[in-house]
């Protein structure tokens, strides 16, 4: 509720559209990174091919759109049903592979996929990308201003969240923790656990398909080096700087991540240092996640406040 | 060239690939057999190895296996350094931790790299001229053998390095059991140390033989890390002969591809082997199958 409030205000508080901007993406880039959090975080499975489907999002709706001009929302359909599909086929042989060997395999797939996004140009424009998609309209609404855009945006990552919490509270979320903690207990307990870890996949799948349609439309225009096996390393160090397993920590990840470009700018040739640097430095210094790192440091602190307390 | 030449030559350009794929794939398995770690910045010691040799050259001079020495030398150096900075402070070691730490660092190596040489390609004078070789209709470029060469030498020299020096079967027993091993009186730390120097030597070895076919860039650590990491799990992850097996058939099965199918898809056609492989035999071919404990 809060957050909604929170995120109804925000656009109030910036004082140019850049701003709007770039909160549009870490929107976009929120709802991935909740998806993969339910994925990593909750039922503790890597996934490093993650930007393969936000980027199969992007193009379905893309390629229907500047081909044959789809309507927006006829391509999210097409996008969500085409990328579930897949992400169930290749979840079945993938997630039951473990720690490096997971990694691995979504690692791999990712590259293919990117390769079939380079290599297909009649479909795909090829390397240089593809243009000519249509601006976002959903039943003739046009969503043409930064604005109206940021709230379609909002809306649906308020959706995200939603769905996301519920599943978390609930009793598939508990198996999912289960799973998480150990597999074979799990399965023990009767928790089918091939289903559970497959199905939180798809569905990890699916927002960071619904993410890719926001980006083609808000972009209308996409090309393969977005949807790189970099970008899915950056998917999976917003869900772990922000803390793994809270979706909270999800977003927070995410606002980092995309605003702190904006940051580094002064560094200009420097970024990709300061990027790798800041990025081990979180992992040796707070293993669980900023959020919590910070947490545990004020509570530490509380503690041994308390504690000094204690002895006097 | 009739088709039987094509693919020969297909298969001389495989097994030349192949073979630094194996090299890389070794530097992996000698981080993952001591540490059960995947060193994601594997590639980054490749594209090192052929960016300090260019530098050793034109900057202090050097011929080139002088330079050579020095840019293997250099980067066993960077992998110690990386041990001591990047994985020993590490508290909660667990595999997705030490992975985004090793990316983090070869993210952080790329960067630094691509500030020091910029963005531009560099070549490495062929070892022993460029007449090609002719060899029933085929051509081998001198380079090939050179390469073929030095990981022949570093395979046997790592085979008696592990199996007859003390130091090598210390490394091997801190590999298997850690604790047994540190009983008996191994500083397994300074083991861990050593692999991480020994697979910047591989690392950088196999970087510069292959500079002078396909020159030297900041970012080829990627790709190159990458397929030997497909070697190194197709072989057998951790197996000693399985990733040379590995990268040979990685390397042959690609040109191939290349070559008679599309060379667009060439990575497709890598990383595709790597998923059939892990779907149907995630132990590699060499691999032994291993019952999970509980």
């Amino acid at each position: 509720m809060l957050f909604t409030a929170f995120l109804s205000v925000l656009p109030r508080f910036l004082t140019n559209d850049y701003y709007l901007n770039v909160l549009i993406f870490i929107g976009i880039h929120s709802i991935i990174a909740i998806g993969l959090d339910l994925l990593l975080g909750y039922t503790g499975q890597i996934s490093l091919g993650h930007a393969a489907f936000f980027g199969l999002g992007a193009y379905i709706t893309g390629v229907l759109s500047a081909k044959v001009s789809f309507p927006p929302i006829a391509g999210l359909v097409v996008a969500l049903v085409g990328v579930g599909v897949l992400a169930y086929l290749i979840g079945i042989p993938t997630l039951k592979l473990h720690g490096h060997y997971l990694a691995m395999a979504t690692l791999g797939f990712g590259i293919i996929v990117q390769i079939f996004f380079k290599e297909l140009g009649f479909l795909t424009g090829g390397p240089s990308g593809l243009v000519g998609i249509e601006d976002m309209n959903i039943f003739g609404y046009e969503f043409d201003s930064d604005l109206k855009y940021y709230y379609l945006v909002a809306v649906s990552l308020l959706l995200t969240l939603l769905l996301s919490i519920n599943v978390v509270r609930s009793r598939v979320g508990r198996a999912l923790r289960a799973i998480h903690g150990s597999e074979v207990a799990s399965s023990v307990l009767g928790v089918n656990v091939s289903r559970y870890k497959v199905g939180i996949f798809v569905l990890s799948a699916l927002y960071a398909a619904l993410a890719g349609w926001l980006y083609s439309h808000y972009m209308t225009f996409v090309s393969p080096s977005s949807f790189g096996f970099m970008f899915s390393v950056k998917l999976v160090t917003m869900v772990v700087i922000g803390s793994l397993g809270s979706i909270w920590g999800a977003i927070f990840g995410a606002a980092l991540l995309t605003s702190m470009p904006e940051f580094l700018h002064v560094f200009a040739n420097y970024e990709t240092t300061v990027f790798g640097f800041i990025l081990v430095s979180v992992m040796i210094f707070m293993p669980r996640g900023l959020l919590r790192g910070i947490e545990d440091a004020i509570l530490g602190g509380v503690r041994a406040v308390r504690g000094r307390g204690d002895e006097k | 060239m009739t088709l039987s030449q094509q693919i020969l030559q297909y298969l001389i350009t495989g097994v030349t690939v192949g073979t630094i794929y194996a090299l890389i794939g070794m530097g992996f398995n000698i981080i993952y057999n001591s540490t059960d770690i995947i060193n994601f910045a594997q590639g980054e010691f490749v594209m090192l190895g052929g960016l300090l040799t260019v530098s050793s050259m034109h900057v202090l001079h050097l011929p080139l296996p002088f330079a050579a020495l020095v840019a293997v030398l250099g980067v066993a150096l960077i992998g110690t350094l990386l041990n001591i900075a990047a994985i020993r402070p590490v508290k909660d070691p667990n595999p997705i931790t030490l992975i985004i730490i090793t990316i983090g660092a070869s993210i952080f190596i790329r960067g630094v790299s691509s500030l020091i040489w910029g963005k531009e390609p560099y070549p490495i004078p062929a070892f022993s001229g460029e007449d090609p070789i002719h060899f029933f209709g085929a051509v081998i470029q001198p380079q090939s053998l050179w390469v073929m060469g030095v990981a022949l030498s570093i395979v046997l020299g790592f085979r008696q390095f592990f199996g007859k020096t003390i130091t090598g079967k210390a490394m091997m027993a801190s590999s298997f059991q850690p604790r047994a091993a540190r009983l008996v009186g191994i500083d397994t730390r300074f083991m861990i140390l050593i692999s991480f120097a020994l697979s910047g030597l591989v690392g950088a070895a196999a970087g510069i033989v292959i500079a002078p076919m396909s020159m030297t860039q900041y970012d080829i650590g990627v790709m190159m890390g990458l397929k030997g990491f497909c070697a190194a799990i197709i072989g057998g992850l951790g197996h000693f002969w399985g990733v040379v097996v590995g990268g040979l058939a990685l390397g042959i099965l690609e040109s191939l591809g290349a070559g008679l199918i599309s060379s667009g898809y060439k990575d497709a056609i890598a990383f595709g082997i790597l998923l059939l492989m892990l779907f149907f035999r995630p132990q590699g071919i060499l691999g032994k199958s291993k019952g999970d404990r509980v």
